[in-house]
């Protein structure tokens, strides 16, 4: 009886962020489903009912399109690289002992407070600006032709904004689990005369393992995602240079007026972050069980 | 010996530790100092020594109206992360300390929600909103980051609560505690810290959104994330000005953020890693 009672006061206590959530959930993806097989175009209004398939053979036989999901996966598949080659040696460096080891954290993890269109506009104009930028400055010392490295290079750019933006992530996550590493197994290790590389591939690296995949998923979904600091350094350009998909759908919505298109590309971009999802799922599902 | 050997190592360690932090950190030190330059010297190349001028700050302010959206930012995030807060907090609580078979699918999925990718949703939600005249509202706004940290909400304190200890309600009973009592005295000063720590990463998280906040507004409720983002093309070389004005818009943010690092890595990690 009293635990009937308990069952019935904690469904009630759950049933308000359970609600939110399913309706959140359901329906403006619901309505992206629908509006992905409708004419539907915000400045014409004589083009109406259903499509079929229409918008997404529109959207996938785009140019755009396949430019747009290979930048989306350069972004990401770049970001990941730097931020966790970088993560993991950055994460060992201050697990060693120095002198002033919280003020050193303290500026390492700063750029991941850096709201995203002030990250990307520091670095289009303090940094990377061919005319007076530092990177100018430099290059300009050195005696080189200074970069324009957002009609140049405008992807890598990006890139690189966002593995700023990353890097304190992967690093301090890293580090705390380098940090519960044991260190009479680590002293153990070089007791028995294992070098620094022999110790980092077989002790250090697969203890990281874990957290390592924990980096990968997570990063994953937000970079699937990476929308501000395009539109405030490249806007997606020059042409479609620098278009990742969230920017694609959103070019298409809000530029090009077309919901029926963008609600396409919008049920494209949840199947690909689904595909990402399923892994990330497992591997927090497995800590669950710990 | 052996002491020196570990004294030199621990210099090299903290030298080459020194120059990649401060390499890592040199964009925003470089927004600083040129907040304090005037425009001509923010754009007359390197140099690190600002004239010092604090003229940039008030320019911010009487030309921009810099404090409304900073309001709004102030608003929003505390607004949405207090919201949260009320909505996850019973719901956490039961999970954590009633749990069924189906807590753990409860939580994952929750978690899926997370990973919907905003640009999906982007259509019906700026329809949803222009028709209910949201648009530009801090209330929509507001419903709008509510939602999508919800999860993360939910997740950090059920991870928190899990930790109390359900022997210590037992206790409580056994020595004839009511239920008020042990809401009071026993849970309570137990579960703030999560609470506080909670409330903190969301009020982070919730500041520096950008992709609602930019799309969904445009001058009465646009919090920094979008004025900002609106220096992009108009203000052209005013880089003074701008690392002014970006500089007072991470500075709050930065300095809660220093104080956050464990929070960061648990609830970001939604608990995988501690």
């Amino acid at each position: 009886m009293a635990t009937q009672n308990t069952k019935t006061l904690a469904r009630l206590m759950m049933a308000p962020s359970v609600l939110l959530l399913l309706v959140w959930m359901i329906v403006p993806l619901a309505m992206t489903l629908w509006f992905s097989f409708q004419n539907y175009n915000l400045l014409d209004p004589s083009s109406d009912g259903f499509a079929g398939f229409f918008n997404y053979e529109f959207f996938y036989t785009d140019p755009a399109f396949f430019q747009s999901i290979w930048n989306t996966l350069v972004i990401v598949g770049g970001v990941l690289l730097i931020t966790v080659v970088g993560g993991i040696a950055i994460g060992l460096l201050l697990d060693q002992p120095i002198f002033g080891q919280g003020i050193v954290r303290i500026l390492v993890i700063s750029p991941f407070f850096v709201m995203p269109p002030v990250a990307a506009l520091i670095w289009k104009n303090l940094i990377m600006h061919p005319g007076y930028g530092v990177f100018a400055d430099i290059a300009n010392l050195l005696g080189l032709q200074p970069v324009d490295w957002f009609a140049q290079y405008p992807l890598f750019s990006i890139v690189i904004i966002v593995a700023w933006q990353w890097l304190p992530f992967a690093t301090l996550i890293l580090l705390t689990a380098l940090q519960s590493l044991d260190s009479e197994q680590k002293e153990a290790a070089e007791m028995d005369g294992a070098n620094f590389f022999n110790r980092f591939i077989y002790l250090v690296l697969p203890h990281l393992a874990r957290s390592i995949t924990v980096v990968i998923l997570i990063q994953t979904i937000f970079l699937l995602g990476v929308y501000a600091e395009i539109l405030v350094t490249t806007n997606g350009g020059p042409g479609y240079a620098s278009t990742n998909i969230a920017f694609l759908i959103y070019r298409t919505a809000l530029l090009g007026y077309d919901v029926g298109g963008a609600s396409a590309g919008g049920i494209i971009a949840v199947i690909l972050a689904n595909i990402v999802a399923i892994f990330l799922m497992r591997a927090v599902g497995k800590n669950l069980d710990r | 010996m052996a002491r020196s050997v570990t004294t030199g190592r621990k210099i090299t360690a903290t030298i080459v530790a020194w120059v990649v932090a401060l390499i890592i950190f040199f964009p925003i030190l470089y927004t600083i100092i040129t907040s304090l330059k005037t425009e001509p010297e923010a754009i007359a190349g390197f140099n690190l020594i600002p004239s010092g001028t604090f003229e940039n700050y008030i320019n911010v302010q009487t030309q921009s109206d810099y404090l409304k959206p900073f309001m709004n930012s102030v608003i929003l995030s505390v607004g949405s992360t207090i919201l949260a807060l009320i909505i996850a907090i019973p719901g956490a609580w039961a999970m954590a300390f009633s749990p069924t078979k189906r807590t753990k699918d409860v939580l994952m999925w929750m978690l899926s929600t997370k990973m919907m990718p905003a640009v999906a949703v982007l259509v019906p939600i700026y329809l949803l909103f222009r028709d209910f005249g949201l648009l530009d509202s801090r209330i929509g706004l507001t419903v709008m980051l509510t939602l999508i940290n919800l999860p993360i909400v939910v997740w950090m304190l059920y991870t928190y609560f899990r930790e109390i200890p359900g022997e210590i309600l037992e206790a409580s009973r056994m020595d004839g505690a009511g239920l008020w009592q042990e809401i009071v005295y026993v849970l309570t000063p137990m579960a703030v810290p999560g609470i506080a720590s909670t409330l903190l990463l969301n009020i982070i998280l919730a500041w520096n959104e950008s992709f609602w906040s930019i799309r969904l507004t445009t001058t009465n409720a646009a919090p920094l994330t979008a004025f900002i983002a609106s220096f992009s093309s108009p203000q052209g070389l005013f880089w003074a000005k701008l690392s002014a004005a970006s500089t007072m818009a991470i500075a709050p943010i930065l300095i809660l953020g220093w104080f956050s690092q464990k929070q960061l890595v648990r609830g970001l990690t939604f608990g995988a890693v501690k």
